[in-house]
């Protein structure tokens, strides 16, 4: 969980995009230190409209990065500059410490063919090819050979469950099939990289939750760098290792999923989290103490159980719980007390909204 | 006191709007102009002493430009001329059983057993009608010239799609090609390609490229763009992902520009036989046409009608698959099989041309040369009935078509109605027409009390008396008022080009006629598409007859209308009506059966009866798809005004078929153009009118 201990997968440093007559004219005063609000204010008062503005982050190797945003918040818009299907109007993005936007066409290719997938909102199938051809259309573009190619499609279908639809063709699909598909897809050539641009939320919610389950389940696997754009509050503190917020093409916080209902960056944040369940959100690991050499307790948890399933074990009277620490890191204690005043918190939070 | 003042009406109620007043002050100009209309005769008939001899010049270019650049025409010419022959001479050589299987077996594939079992029948019927070399012919024409369609279109379709910049004047040019009668540009080909059938084979690749084009740039643009970002991602080139992403995702759009195509194609392939010299189906229609001989005409119209269904039908089968899935024969037709069948109609010509070249001898006796009775039974029976045809033709000449032309003033004389009007009744027809503008100024706004007063305004002089200046002043201030200044600009300009070549009194003409039929159009088709979208019945029985009335090529319809009606205006408008009438009536039902269901669900629930609910939730929420088929009737009239010609006409087609009889390269273009101008003016109005009512409703 620990961010600061695996290498910088993906840096995003200042990226701007802003669609208008002549963007470039607001980005050549190199050296100065610019103002993003200001400057996203002028551009707006100027006909041209600022996406992204100024979006700084970082994720690490193996996290799940979530962006959450409402629609029109330029989340989507982000992700695509940080796939270069979209040309960020400023900024520099770092792939395993390469600048991406310095990549060719050639070099870019390169790299889409081996190191990125991408998963879509409206899956991106190709209507004249069936699952098997859809599948392994990414290592046909690379000219691999058939027997290859399919053998490493046949895998990827296996490993989202689609054994005995090869031959359909993606209209004979449900959504929910479909999207099996478009993961298989993206993950046909390995990619470390995996952008997931919204890619339940063509999907009813029951199916979502499978979905996501299903995803979950694929992430332990696979260990992939993932950025994840949803709209959905839900969806995004349920898989989210770390969570960025945006708002008018703003990235307005960035934190863990218990950093961000706990410590609301501003008013916008904490109205948008205000129905997220704070039991459901923090785990046992977010507000346990160190243990400082005390006796430890014997009933022992994961750091990643959330409060709400400690709320049977409380009830039963067990009055704290040892929370192993994560590697090297020593034992830390969760007493009942801190539960009960986080309960007390959620009542207030409640009260109030 | 206090009472009546509260009724009174608000002085806002009066207030004028700004965009009235200009109408304002045409009233006034119309007022002068008719009381000064003796006195100044030029207000209504153009002066000869004033037009420019535009033509002149143009000829006068043309040949300079003709001469310089024939040679290189000529060598086309010549170089095409190989692949027709081998076409023709392939097509003639293959025995018509191979043909059938073949063309049975392509039926199975694209569409399943029923419409294999239609191509046997229309190719029977082709054979026993005795039409077989000259559909052949035909074929051979169609087959050099939609490739040629497909290709260019292809590519400029591509063009569009990859440099919108260029979007303007390639639609521009595109408008031009589809609205600009075939008949005008056949001049200048005949003159830079000599006489013969290159010509009619280029005529059909111009006029059906458009198409091809629009339905390329359709297809590309609608790629989703999860589908190309997907492809992006992947790691595809720019060429990867043009064939293997783009165009096979846009491939069912490709395909229906492949059948609008080959349809256009056979159309003008019909068209073409006018300047003869090829013994294709158009010309036997033509010329029995010419010879009154209408058995022979309506055998062989309706062997130009299967086979243009026919072709539409095998065109589209493979465009898009039936909603229920392919049936069983198209999936036993596997590709495979379709190879296999195909090689086997080979063989089969080879064997037969080879081992018994009598077996297969074309019937020499076809139904066509037993039509002298029919004929005659046909002709007696229209003279027989020569009190009912013409009793409806006069009926309808005295009654619209006279009094849309020359007005009330023109037809309310002794000669035409037998009485004329005291000026009782003229004060009378006055007073009616501004009471009902001051109803609808009421009800529905200064518009439609303009609307009225110009309508009134009209039936009273005619079209043909209409002063030249209050008319064109009064399109261009509806254009700029609807379109912007730049739309009655172009107005402006393209009457002003008409009306120096002195072509005012055929566009007068054109105008009526076409005025005419597309509001017996409208109102016919109207109701009839009012009745389809409320009877599943009545729908099933529109369908198929509006199908097949789209596929036919324009000439079928004169075919008809000048067997019973003889040649006049008449038969135009019957022609002009029968090719018009599809639009109104697919587009009302289709308007009305796809209005909101809340909606409608809304207002019943309300309690409307079933009239309310029409006219006034149903009918307004169609409109928009309503004045899109509007758009679509007036381009079909305007296309059929040149065809229609051939039946005796005075208006702008007639001008442009006297041109090509007399190989007048300039009067033809002039013409042409003119055509191709009120189309195009009438097309952006209409869209100008949808885009403001649909941003007036947002």
């Amino acid at each position: 969980m620990d961010t600061a201990t695996r290498p910088i997968k993906l840096a995003c440093r200042n990226v701007w995009k802003v669609y208008g007559r002549r963007p470039a004219y607001y980005f050549d005063s190199r050296g100065y230190v610019i103002d993003p609000d200001a400057l996203a204010e002028r551009l707006r008062a100027e006909a041209h409209l600022p996406a992204v503005v100024d979006a700084s982050f970082e994720v690490a190797t193996g996290e799940i990065f979530v962006i959450m945003g409402l629609s029109g918040s330029g989340k989507s818009t982000l992700v695509r500059c940080l796939s270069r299907l979209v040309e960020p109007s400023a900024g520099e993005i770092l792939l395993d410490g390469r600048n991406l936007l310095a990549a060719g066409g050639k070099e870019l290719i390169e790299l889409r063919r081996h190191a990125m997938g991408m998963v879509f909102q409206n899956f991106g199938l190709l209507p004249h090819l069936n699952v098997l051809g859809n599948v392994a259309f990414p290592l046909k573009i690379q000219g691999k050979p058939a027997k290859e190619r399919e053998a490493r499609a046949r895998e990827m279908i296996a490993l989202v469950g689609l054994e005995g639809r090869e031959a359909s063709f993606p209209h004979q699909l449900s959504g929910g099939q479909q999207q099996r598909v478009g993961i298989a897809r993206s993950l046909a050539v390995g990619p470390e990289l995996w952008f997931l641009d919204e890619p339940f939320s063509a999907l009813d919610p029951l199916i979502r939750k499978q979905m996501q389950d299903e995803f979950l389940r694929l992430q332990r696997m696979l260990r992939k760098t993932i950025i994840f754009i949803t709209h959905d509050i839900a969806e995004a503190f349920r898989l989210a290792d770390r969570l960025a917020i945006m708002r008018a093409g703003k990235i307005v916080q960035i934190g863990r999923p218990a950093d961000i209902v706990l410590n609301p960056a501003d008013d916008y944040v904490a109205q948008f989290t205000e129905d997220m369940p704070l039991l459901r959100v923090i785990t046992a690991g977010d507000i346990a103490t160190p243990a400082n050499g005390a006796a430890l307790p014997e009933r022992s948890i994961a750091a990643d159980t959330s409060l709400e399933a400690l709320i049977p074990q409380l009830a039963s009277g067990v009055a704290a719980f040892t929370v192993p620490g994560a590697g090297d890191s020593p034992p830390a204690v969760l007493s009942a007390g801190a539960v009960l005043a986080m309960l007390e918190r959620e009542q207030a939070r409640r009260k109030s909204s | 006191m206090t009472a009546p003042a509260a009724i009174a009406p608000s002085p806002q109620r009066f207030a004028i709007a700004p965009a009235l007043l200009p109408w304002c002050a045409l009233a006034v100009l119309t007022a002068l102009c008719l009381l000064l209309k003796t006195e100044l005769p030029w207000l209504v008939n153009f002066p000869k002493e004033w037009t420019l001899p535009m033509t002149t010049y143009i000829n006068a270019v043309t040949d300079v430009v003709v001469a310089v650049i024939q040679p290189g025409f000529r060598a086309l010419s010549a170089l095409l001329d190989a692949p027709m022959r081998g076409a023709r001479l392939a097509l003639a050589w293959l025995p018509w059983p191979a043909v059938m299987l073949a063309v049975a077996a392509l039926a199975l594939k694209s569409s399943g057993e029923r419409l294999a079992i239609f191509a046997l029948a229309t190719l029977a019927y082709i054979l026993l009608a005795g039409y077989w070399p000259q559909s052949m012919n035909t074929l051979a024409l169609v087959l050099l010239a939609v490739p040629i369609s497909i290709v260019l279109g292809f590519l400029l379709g591509v063009l569009g799609h990859a440099r919108p910049r260029w979007r303007p004047v390639l639609n521009g040019a595109l408008d031009l090609m589809q609205t600009v009668p075939a008949f005008a540009y056949l001049i200048p080909l005949l003159l830079l390609f000599g006489f013969g059938p290159v010509v009619g084979l280029i005529a059909s690749a111009i006029y059906a490229t458009p198409p091809m084009v629009r339905n390329t740039m359709l297809g590309l643009d609608r790629v989703p763009a999860a589908i190309s970002e997907a492809g992006l991602m992947s790691g595809c080139t720019r060429r990867q992902q043009f064939w293997q992403v783009e165009v096979p995702t846009a491939l069912p759009q490709l395909l229906v520009g492949f059948n609008q195509t080959t349809m256009a194609a056979l159309s003008m392939v019909i068209v073409a036989a006018i300047i003869g010299g090829f013994e294709d189906i158009g010309w036997e229609v033509l010329s029995s046409m010419r010879k009154a001989e209408f058995g022979q005409s309506i055998l062989s119209g309706l062997v130009i009608a299967l086979l243009a269904i026919l072709i539409d039908r095998l065109t589209i089968g493979f465009a898009r698959a039936p909603e229920t899935g392919p049936t069983r024969a198209m999936r036993w037709m596997t590709p495979r099989r379709l190879v296999l069948s195909l090689a086997v109609a080979l063989a089969l010509a080879v064997v037969i041309r080879l081992a018994a070249p009598d077996a297969t001898l074309l019937p020499q006796t076809g139904l066509r040369m037993q039509m002298g009775t029919v004929n005659e039974w046909l002709l007696g029976l229209v003279r027989d009935y020569a009190w009912f045809f013409n009793g409806v033709r006069n009926a309808v000449l005295y009654c619209l078509l006279l009094p849309m032309r020359v007005g009330i003033s023109g037809s309310a004389t002794p000669v035409m109605w037998g009485f004329s009007l005291p000026p009782s009744v003229l004060a009378a027809y006055a007073v009616l027409v501004l009471a009902m503008a001051v109803l609808a100024a009421r009800r529905l706004g200064w518009q439609a009390a303009t609307a009225v007063l110009a309508a009134g305004l009209v039936l009273y002089t005619g079209f043909l008396d209409l002063p030249w200046p209050v008319f064109i002043l009064a399109v261009a201030l509806l254009a700029g008022q609807v379109g912007g200044p730049r739309l009655g600009l172009f107005a402006v300009a393209g009457f002003g080009l008409i009306l120096v070549n002195g072509l005012w009194p055929q566009l007068v003409q054109s105008l009526y006629l076409c005025t005419l039929a597309v509001l017996l159009c409208l109102l016919v088709g109207g109701a009839l598409g009012t009745w389809a979208a409320h009877s599943d019945r009545v729908s099933h029985v529109l369908k198929p007859i509006c199908d097949a009335l789209q596929t036919m090529p324009q000439f079928v319809f004169l075919i008809p209308a000048l067997m019973f009606f003889k040649v006049g205006e008449f038969t135009a408008l019957i022609a002009i009506m029968l090719y018009a009438i599809v639009p109104p009536i697919r587009y009302v039902e289709h308007g009305l059966r796809h209005v909101r269901p809340d909606v409608v669900e809304a207002v019943e629930q309300m309690g409307a009866t079933p009239l309310q609910t029409l006219l006034q939730a149903k009918l307004p929420l169609a409109l928009p798809v309503v004045m899109l088929g509007l758009n679509q009737t007036i381009m079909a009239a305007l296309s059929m005004l040149a065809i229609a010609a051939l039946v005796g006409t005075r208006d702008l087609g007639q001008a442009v078929y006297v041109a090509l009889g007399k190989a007048d390269a300039g009067m033809g273009l002039i013409a042409g153009l003119s055509i191709a101008f009120l189309a195009i003016l009438a097309d952006r109005l209409i869209q100008a009118a949808v885009a403001r009512s649909a941003a007036a409703s947002h």
